[in-house]
Formats: C-alpha cells, sequence, structure tokens
C-alpha cells in the first residue's frame, strides 16, 4: 500500500479530469493524497455556460472550485501560487526545488504528474518536468515513485502501452462529482471534445467516453 | 457580464481620455484547438497591465458584435468581436468577446489602477 501520494498537476481541473478515480480509490484504501496544484487557471477562456465568470473573477471561482473538487475528493490541498500558461517561463531549477522541498516534507511514496512533452498544454509539460527533476534532485532512498501522465493523441504510438492503466469506471460517480465542482469549466471541456454540434447532452455519457480509464508512465531514473 | 450598450460604454471609454490607465488585451482560441481539431491553429496573445494614454477611443457595432480602437499618440490599440461589458469593481471598464459556448475569444479591459498579477 501507498504510504502517502502527492498529485503535481497545474490547473483546477486537471486533477477532476486526469486522476479523480485513482485518487479516489487511494482513499478509499485510507492513502492520504495531497494535490500540489500549479496555478488557479487564471487564464481560461471557459467562463461557464451560461457565462459567469470574467477575466478578473475568474481566478478566485476557480479557487473555490478546486477547494470544493478536493473535498470531494477528500485530499488536501497546496496552492504553488504560479500564474496559469507561465510556467514554462519561469526557471525549471527554482520550480523543480520548490517541489522537491515540498516533497522532502510530505514524504510521498508516490507522485502524480504529467508525462513532459506528452502532455499537450505548456503548463502540463513545464510543471511535470520540474516535478521530475524534483524528485531527481532528491536522495536516490528517498525518491517516491513517478507515475507520469501522457494526453497527446499519439502517446501510445510515442512511448508505448502506459505502465499503469486503471479502469476508474467503479468510480465514476466521484469522478464526475469532482469535474462538476469546476462549473466554470466542465462544460467548456467536456463539449470541446466533440467538434460537431449533434453531441449528447449527457455531459456524463460522454465524459465516461473519454475518463474511464486513467493510465501512468512509471518515469525511469537512469 | 452584460451584452454591450454603446452609449454606456462610449461614455466610459472617453472617461479614459488623456489619463494614464492599464490595459489588459487578450485572444485565444485554447491551448487544445490543435489537439482536439488536427486542423485547428492554437493561437493565442495577451498583455496584461500595459500602461498606455489614448487620446480618442470609440466603440462600434451592429449589436450583436463591436470594434473598439484607442487612438494613442504614436500608435492603436484594437480589440474586434466584443459582445459583452461589465464595470468590474466600479471603476474598471471589462469587454470581451464569447462564443455560443460561453468561452472568451477576445478581451480589452481597461483601469485607471493595474489589474492583479
Amino acid at each position: 500500500m501507498e504510504k502517502h501520494v502527492v498529485v503535481i498537476y497545474p490547473h483546477p481541473d486537471d486533477e477532476a479530469f486526469g486522476a479523480a478515480g485513482t485518487i479516489a480509490s487511494f482513499r478509499e484504501q485510507g492513502v492520504p493524497v495531497t494535490y500540489l496544484c500549479g496555478t488557479l487557471g487564471e487564464m481560461g477562456r471557459n467562463m461557464g455556460n451560461p457565462t459567469f465568470a470574467n477575466r478578473e473573477t475568474l481566478p478566485e471561482i476557480r479557487k473555490q472550485e478546486l477547494i470544493a473538487a478536493c473535498k470531494v475528493l477528500d485530499m488536501e490541498l497546496h496552492m504553488l501560487g504560479y500564474r496559469d500558461k507561465t510556467i514554462e517561463y519561469e526557471d525549471r531549477r527554482e520550480v523543480a526545488t520548490h517541489l522537491k522541498n515540498i516533497l522532502e516534507d510530505l514524504e510521498p511514496s508516490l507522485v502524480i504528474t504529467h508525462y513532459p512533452e506528452h502532455a499537450v498544454h505548456p503548463d502540463h509539460n513545464a510543471l511535470g518536468a520540474a516535478a521530475i527533476e524534483a524528485v531527481r534532485l532528491m536522495d536516490r532512498e528517498k525518491r517516491p515513485v513517478v507515475w507520469a501522465q501522457a494526453i497527446t493523441n499519439t502517446h501510445v504510438e510515442d512511448l508505448g502501452m502506459p505502465d499503469v492503466v486503471n479502469d476508474v469506471k467503479d468510480k465514476f460517480d466521484i469522478k464526475m462529482d469532482a469535474i462538476l465542482c469546476h462549473k466554470s469549466q466542465a462544460s467548456g471541456v467536456i463539449r470541446s471534445w466533440n467538434q460537431s454540434d449533434d453531441m449528447d447532452n449527457d455531459l456524463k455519457e460522454e465524459a465516461k467516453k473519454r475518463l474511464g480509464v486513467e493510465a501512468f508512465y512509471i518515469w525511469k531514473y537512469k | 457580464m452584460k451584452p454591450i450598450e454603446l452609449d454606456v460604454v462610449q461614455q466610459k471609454l472617453e472617461s479614459f481620455i488623456d489619463k494614464d490607465v492599464y490595459v489588459h488585451l487578450e485572444t485565444t482560441n485554447g491551448a487544445y484547438a490543435s489537439h482536439v481539431n488536427a486542423k485547428a491553429y492554437n493561437v493565442g496573445v495577451y498583455i496584461r497591465n500595459a500602461k498606455i494614454r489614448f487620446n480618442q477611443a470609440k466603440i462600434v457595432g451592429d449589436g450583436k458584435s463591436y470594434r473598439a480602437g484607442l487612438k494613442m499618440d504614436i500608435g492603436w490599440v484594437y480589440a474586434e468581436g466584443l459582445t459583452d461589458f461589465e464595470m468590474f469593481q466600479g471603476e474598471k471598464l471589462l469587454m470581451a468577446g464569447h462564443d455560443r459556448e460561453g468561452r472568451l475569444m477576445v478581451a480589452l479591459q481597461i483601469s485607471e489602477t493595474p489589474f492583479n498579477y
């Protein structure tokens, strides 16, 4: 059994869409889970549908959504204070050291993050790279295992089959509850997957097609 | 935000004339544009808290979508596709254009005090 799991993603809602089922399974086993959330998604373009946020109110709205989602998933939350879309411009080593200090404090047995260069959003790639670097900077015997999540359309042909494939359909209700905590984002994100206009109005069914499995690659340190 | 009311916004724009103001100007089609549609391109730009001064300002449109232009001593600020506006905290003029899903496509915001950063 894991001792403590730390999830490191840049945006409020990455945890819900990417790993909520896996997180719920760990919590069911009594494993503590902490989310290190990089930004408040300040520059998101989804403003709710119908629109209820604006560029200036979005950060606080997403912060409250994040807090609610972490409550649903019963995990601790630590906000890292970076700004949406800018993580790749921060000093990689500085971000890695920031994360390393937190990891040394929490002593997780497992870290979940994005797979650098295979995670679509520049913030995903940059924070994933910093998280992997943070673990590399730790004493070898104290390093947690790292699960890296790739989300490009071509990640299987680029990287092979993921090492960890979690079927989370039995956790789908709680996963959907976590996703729907992100009210300003959920509808827009789910609808964006389907470019045609004939999409099923049932967001949950549409989500299940895509989000029933959470897969990760185990990072191999040389 | 609510649909742009031309007279209200025009009056507000003019209230900023010949003052040092902070501008947030942005357009985006999302970080996932080419992920969800291979034929699409990711395009986005934003500038936040650029300090400018303009001497003319006008908003023009057809009742649904509007364009705003601010004339500066040596240049222009321009935004197209604006649909909604709001006076935020009483003094910040927020204008934005949203698509049918409520997603922000363009924003032009003007304030005498800086926006949070």
